[in-house]
């Protein structure tokens, strides 16, 4: 899969959709810009600095985070203990060695309030939760980084539709300085949850704008949402 | 929040069945008083089962090279008694120093690779090992093994023949590092490793230097394994190049699995059972006795993938 020729600037605050047809690169994207992927050329910058050379790990410490498309969590680990790890790795506490867990209280009970927040039964095993609530650890585990900027890839992937509307309220409520990015394939929920519209096809963006004008534009019914009303 | 605390401390609190297992460490003394050198051969061997829990139970590295760093701490110590200094607790020191610089050395490497790949390079690397001791003969004494290596009384005890202060010395030790490993897991880099043994792909996802947590579990790991090689050497007086053998690799392993992986007690219950069943049986006949460990590992892969201690854990289930 290849994404080539791509322009794209997210200022703070902003909700935005990526939307395409399968095989449009969006995945890719993401990739590219969390740096699990390396761009053959090119460069990406967080808040002004240049991050293109930056592993991973690292572009999560400036405040990039990601959501995966299918779930990649800890089976094994309590909610509260994985939600609990990623806060101690943000605060530089995951190197400690010496004391015990108990005795970070602060990371705990920052942990606790994510997971109420977003109503994530805390004292379980990941592969205990239903898949809604797996789905909702995924967002969980991502704003434990505390991020500028939070890519969703496909958040509601496998949920039924009922259930992807609490989803994304969810999501909704996030804070209003959080920059979302979100691949989403429902266009009842992309019209309803972003304030602005990317659309990929073939590896480029073909346009990106207001949901009102998305709708309106022509190559967008030709080639994408076209197929929705055949 | 009072409740998300105590969903940690339950954890880290002693349980009644631990206090009562110390206890029994200290049967030997009275009811088996003959047994006493096998007792403390099989601490050595839970020590450095304990080792290999550390990366393999809690951080999901395989190794079939783990020798390597036992037997660097062997040599250490029994280089260390030969030619300078025959107190025992220094010899720990210096042997414990060594593997840790080896497990530094070769967690570089380690780090960068898993699955097959992983297996096969910690193998070389401890191949590698056994071969350049095997060929450093006038170093390490080669396939005759180091010989004339004196250690001196600890706390003015002598290792004394019927191995009361050998049993008494590696015990204690066992327990220290018990003690330290048991700290580890319950600390926040303990919880990053289960972390990376869960899920590697998900770990730089929420900003976790993976790589750097493994290079200190292995060196941590290292240095344990060391620390049991010296009791050997402290304890038989020589060091033998099977030290570093793949089969010594290969033995802690299986009693690992066999006990059962990522819970501290596993590899001393299995160093118990394998090392017991290893007397006894070959004393029976002693070509045969790997067709029972044989047997007894494919029964427990097979039924308790969790290992005997998993399968007995389900008898004394956790409140949280």
């Amino acid at each position: 899969m290849v994404a080539q020729d791509i322009a794209l600037e997210l200022p703070p605050g902003v909700r935005y959709a990526l939307i395409g047809p399968n095989g449009a690169g969006k995945t890719t994207l993401m990739n590219l810009m969390t740096g699990m992927l390396a761009p053959d050329s090119g460069q990406i910058f967080l808040g002004g600095e240049e991050i293109t050379a930056l592993r991973p790990h690292l572009r999560v410490k400036k405040g990039l985070a990601r959501t995966f498309q299918i779930n990649t969590l800890f089976p094994q680990l309590s909610a509260l203990e994985a939600v609990t790890l990623a806060v101690l790795e943000r605060d530089g506490h995951a190197h400690n060695w010496w004391r015990g867990l108990p005795r970070f209280g602060a990371a705990i009970d920052e942990a606790q309030a994510i997971l109420d927040s977003l109503k994530i039964p805390a004292a379980r095993e990941t592969r205990e939760l239903a898949y809604g609530q797996q789905r909702l650890l995924e967002i969980a585990l991502a704003l434990a980084t505390r991020p500028r900027v939070l890519l969703l890839d496909e958040p509601a992937a496998g949920v039924p539709k009922d259930e992807s509307a609490a989803l994304f309220d969810a999501i909704a409520n996030l804070s209003r300085e959080l920059t979302i990015l979100f691949i989403e394939h429902d266009m009842d929920v992309v019209f309803r949850f972003a304030s602005r519209i990317i659309v990929m096809v073939g590896g480029r963006i073909l346009v990106e704008g207001p949901p009102d004008e998305i709708a309106r534009d022509e190559r967008v019914r030709e080639v994408y949402l076209g197929k929705t009303d055949a | 929040m009072e409740s998300a605390n105590r969903h940690f401390s339950e954890k880290v609190r002693w349980r009644w069945l631990e206090v009562a297992f110390w206890l029994c460490t200290l049967l030997p003394f009275v009811v088996t008083p003959s047994y006493l050198s096998l007792a403390s051969q099989i601490a050595i061997t839970a020590l450095f089962a304990l080792s290999l829990d550390l990366i393999l139970g809690y951080a999901g590295i395989v190794s079939l090279g783990h020798a390597a760093f036992f037997g660097v701490g062997a040599y250490s110590a029994g280089l260390l008694a030969k030619h300078y200094w025959g107190e025992p607790l220094a010899g720990l020191v210096v042997a414990a120093v060594a593997a840790g610089i080896a497990g530094y050395a070769m967690s570089h490497i380690v780090v960068r690779f898993r699955h097959l790949a992983l297996i096969m390079l910690t193998l070389g690397l401890g191949l590698l090992l056994h071969e350049a001791a095997n060929s450093a003969s006038g170093l390490t004494g080669g396939a005759d093994g180091l010989q004339g290596v004196r250690v001196g009384t600890l706390f003015g005890f002598k290792f004394d023949m019927f191995g009361r202060t050998a049993y008494a010395y590696s015990l204690v030790v066992l327990f220290l590092c018990f003690l330290v490993a048991r700290r580890i897991i319950h600390s926040p880099f303990g919880l990053a490793l289960r972390g990376i043994r869960e899920n590697a792909t998900r770990m730089p996802a929420i900003g976790a230097p993976s790589r750097a947590h493994l290079r200190k579990a292995y060196t941590i790991a290292a240095v344990i394994a060391g620390i049991a090689g010296a009791l050997l050497t402290h304890t038989t007086s020589t060091v033998s190049l099977e030290v570093l053998s793949f089969q010594r690799s290969a033995d802690v392993l299986v009693i690992l699995i066999l006990g059962g992986a990522g819970r501290l007690y596993g590899g001393i219950i299995g160093a118990v059972i394998y090392m017991v069943a290893r007397d006894q049986f070959s004393g029976i006949n002693p070509q045969f006795w790997y067709f029972w460990i044989g047997l007894l590992l494919v029964l427990v892969v097979m039924f308790l993938p969790n290992g005997i201690l998993g399968g007995l854990a389900r008898f004394f289930p956790r409140k949280t």
